[in-house]
């Protein structure tokens, strides 16, 4: 069997290491060297309810403070399978020689993180994603000289090529020095391609990160699920060229969020959440200081920040548990953290929504799979920080496993499919990209996309009016327009960046349209999605995962049941403990039933 | 307004002639070298007036964790999203570096280095990603030592430095010479000590490394790379000394 993974983050590391145990040849392709995927950039951890703290922790209490989190929007089943599985991913990634943070006995430490009260954490410093990475890398480079791994990097991927019975055959992509556009054959592929950060601009999110590969299978009739849940990060360093992270680790080691109200400290996520305090979860700590630098204005100094504080943390303990992120502030902020309070804002972050995938990870077109941010299926409507590298992990091993079940059902190889399947998606793409080349308006691509940022940034992030976001969509339209009158301003055949950032630009307004229709479309206030008109949570009308379907004039969309058969969803509250809210439920549901009886009684 | 003035070193690809090209941009408060980078994208004018294409250039994180944006700014080999226009001597130089292909203006091919670590085995030899339970005991003291090196990005700025990596020679620089510390470091990585050990034994091995001492002065993790290299040197020698007393 034969399978390309497209994508080097940890998802795409990690499908490809269980494929190749599966026997399974993989072709890799990778936007960049696969070294050098965004997952470098996650900072504070990979949860896991390991429990080497004594606090009683477990998968299932795991488990209810991920669907808490997510305000109850993930389908139940494959969020348990995740908790369940990450203890044993924990332990996989020590056993590859990740140098993760130990405790006296030289066992795993954990720390704290946002939305849960216990120390669930595994991390390396402050690089652990970096460190997960360059992990799964090693192990993918001692199988690429087994020679069962080919790399394939700095390869742009444009479409899946899908045969004339629906089933996804493989996929086209592009040497982005030579410009060549070929066909890769396989049994099926994997899309493992990461967040959609620069729709946004100044995101938390690495450079490449477009979205641009998951656009394009949307395109040709991939679901695409929950698109206007976007997490905001409540913590980062607002700049030029990109909103830098200051990781929610910091708050688990004890920093403080504050701002002055009547000339003296305030700590009101403590105040106003006193059970969670600063690590409540992030899309409620997002609208904590959103509220006190826009409604209240007590911003510092009347700007849109709020301080950090880690000041009064032994200097040398913070340092050596977070040397990477206060590295960071020292160099771009140009301050001394452990002296003065970190300046800081909310940025965009990640998303929950993505492609559509069944429990097999598996698209709804068959033989296209997906894995890792890049699809919706464990965060809901808002993700607990550090869950993001373990569903990374999950995803991948899950359609690591299942791809090779799926091969086996197969009733044809990929080389007995006519070549005129892939003759005809190379020759589609081929046009695509010579339309392209030929573009020579007056308008600077560049420029566009920072008009988009500009709207999505303001107007699709942590509130959302109605209004706003039907003038985001019209502005979306008015760039669409505007683009056929771009000048491609390098007429190179040999790495034309300018034509392929082109080629993204496309993909990321019809993926901002989804996101835009989507937010339009869920009238509830639900985790990262929160309209002012309707404030509340929904669950007769809302429960529901928003399924997005392009056609060429706008995203359609179709509404699917969550299964929530293993937790009832409960009020979401973070100023009491959550076994103080499962009381308080359970009594009023007494009270409720005994109301019932005497009145069946009376 | 306030401007920032660039003299970058172009070159369409490998087969043409290498041109310099000059830029303003405006000055923002805390702008980087890849804040310049992306406005000249915005508006690809060059100080003549002259439209021209815009600079092509690698860049991912911009956080300093990638090692994507290397390149040489005022004559040393660093990451661009970390270079501070505020810290920088106008106009500020930018070079591709000079020990990898070229690709075009500011990127470079920096395969080799991964190649380097398919030579020298960086990877613990695990059995299989099946449930095989916790990983050994490490104590914090080793984990602190150990994780400097971990950090390493593969950036090339100490292959840029050293003298010893050049088109005459086969050295594989000091950041593989790293990786094969790290990984002997680690309780199941020293069961395949001895092949690394082997492997930076010959040509292309630790003994080309000259001592110029510059890589670690060059390196943003900070990583000691002259002390590994030179307990490394020690081991290697034990190791063909023990070869040659046991054959």
């Amino acid at each position: 069997m034969k399978v390309v993974v497209v994508g080097g983050g940890l998802a795409g590391l990690m499908a490809v290491i269980k494929l190749c145990e599966h026997d399974v040849d993989v072709d890799l392709i990778s936007y960049v060297p696969v070294k050098r995927s965004h997952s470098v950039c996650a900072q504070g951890g990979i949860n896991g309810a390991v429990n080497t703290k004594g606090e009683g922790d477990s998968p299932w209490n795991h488990f209810d403070d991920t669907l808490l989190g997510g305000d109850y929007l993930a389908n139940q089943p494959p969020v348990l399978g995740m908790c369940e599985a990450a203890p044993g991913i924990i332990y996989l990634m020590d056993r590859m020689g990740v140098t993760f943070t130990r405790t006296g006995e030289g066992l795993l430490d954990f720390r704290r993180f946002g939305g849960t009260l216990v120390h669930r954490t595994a991390f390396c410093g402050s690089t652990t994603g970096q460190q997960l990475l360059y992990g799964l890398d090693e192990q993918v480079r001692r199988w690429e000289v087994e020679g069962k791994v080919k790399k394939y990097e700095e390869w742009d991927f444009l479409s899946a090529v899908i045969d004339e019975e629906g089933v996804c055959r493989g996929c086209v992509a592009q040497d982005m020095k030579t410009m060549e556009i070929r066909a890769f054959p396989a049994d099926a592929v994997v899309m493992c391609t990461g967040g959609i950060g620069m729709i946004y601009g100044k995101s938390t999110n690495s450079y490449i990160n477009t979205g641009s590969p998951a656009s394009s299978i949307y395109q040709q009739g991939a679901y695409y699920a929950n698109p206007e849940m976007i997490q905001v990060h409540p913590t980062c360093i607002p700049s030029e060229d990109k909103h830098r992270l200051i990781s929610e680790g910091v708050r688990g080691d004890g920093g403080r969020v504050w701002t002055y109200k009547d000339g003296k400290p305030w700590y009101f996520l403590e105040e106003w959440y006193p059970a969670y305090g600063n690590l409540v979860s992030r899309d409620v700590a997002s609208r904590g200081i959103y509220k006190v630098c826009r409604d209240l204005k007590l911003g510092i100094d009347g700007q849109d920040f709020v301080y950090l504080d880690v000041t009064h943390l032994e200097p040398e303990w913070i340092e050596k548990r977070q040397h990477g992120v206060l590295e960071i502030y020292r160099k771009f902020a140009g301050e001394e953290p452990t002296k003065v309070p970190m300046k800081i804002f909310p940025a965009m972050h990640y998303t929950m929504g993505g492609l559509w995938v069944d429990y097999d990870q598996m698209t709804n077109i068959p033989g296209l799979f997906a894995a890792g941010e890049c699809e919706y299926q464990y965060h809901g409507a808002n993700r607990l920080g550090a869950n993001s590298l373990l569903s990374c992990f999950y995803g991948g091993i899950v359609a690591g496993d299942k791809v090779p079940e799926y091969g086996m059902k197969l009733k044809k190889d990929y080389r007995n499919i006519s070549s005129k399947v892939f003759e005809t998606e190379v020759a589609k793409q081929k046009t695509k990209m010579e339309k392209i080349y030929r573009l020579n308006g007056s308008e600077n691509p560049y420029r566009l996309k920072a008009e988009l940022n500009e709207y999505m940034s303001n107007n699709v992030t942590v509130v959302r009016y109605t209004e706003k976001l039907k003038e985001t969509d019209k502005k979306i339209l008015e760039l669409m327009q505007r683009y056929q009158k771009i000048g491609v301003c390098d007429a190179g055949g040999w790495s034309n960046r300018t034509a392929i950032f082109i080629r993204h630009l496309w993909n990321m307004f019809e993926f901002s349209r989804a996101i835009v229709h989507g937010a339009l479309l869920r009238k509830e206030s639900r985790g990262a999605h929160y309209m002012p008109e309707y404030p509340d949570r929904d669950d007769e009308n809302w429960l529901k995962t928003t399924k997005a379907k392009w056609t060429p004039d706008e995203p359609q969309f179709s509404l699917e049941d969550i299964d929530t058969s293993l937790i009832k969803p409960r009020v979401r509250r973070y100023d009491v403990r959550k076994d103080e809210v499962i009381k308080e439920e359970a009594e009023k549901e007494k009270v409720a039933t005994l109301r019932k009886e005497e009145a069946v009684v009376g | 307004m306030k401007e920032v003035l660039l003299k970058i070193k172009r070159q369409d690809n490998p087969q043409t002639k290498p041109y310099w090209e000059e830029f303003k941009v405006p000055l923002t408060p805390k702008m980087n070298v890849i804040s310049c980078l992306l406005e000249i994208q915005k508006n690809p004018v060059n100080v003549k007036g002259q439209q021209t294409t815009p600079i092509v250039w690698d860049c991912n994180c911009l956080e300093e964790v990638c090692g994507a944006c290397t390149m040489i700014i005022n004559g040393i080999a660093r990451q661009a999203c970390a270079a501070l226009v505020e810290n920088l001597t106008q106009p500020i130089v930018l070079q591709p570096l000079t020990k990898f292909p070229l690709v075009r203006d500011l990127m470079v091919d920096r395969i080799k280095m991964f190649e380097n670590l398919k030579k020298i085995r960086a990877w613990v030899p695990i059995d299989g990603t099946y449930y095989l339970g916790p990983g050994p005991k490490v104590s914090q003291s080793v984990q602190e030592k150990v994780y400097p090196i971990s950090t390493c990005m593969t950036c090339g700025c100490c292959m840029e430095a050293c003298p010893y990596v050049n088109n005459k020679s086969n050295y594989m620089g000091p950041t593989a010479m790293a990786q094969v510390y790290l990984f002997n470091s680690h309780p199941t990585g020293a069961m395949e000590k001895e092949k690394r050990l082997d492997a930076i034994t010959g040509d292309g091995g630790i003994a080309d490394c000259g001592k110029a001492l510059n890589c670690e002065r060059v390196c943003p993790k900070e990583i000691p790379l002259v002390s590994i290299i030179g307990e490394l040197n020690r081991q290697t020698t034990f190791r063909s000394f023990s070869r040659w007393l046991f054959k």
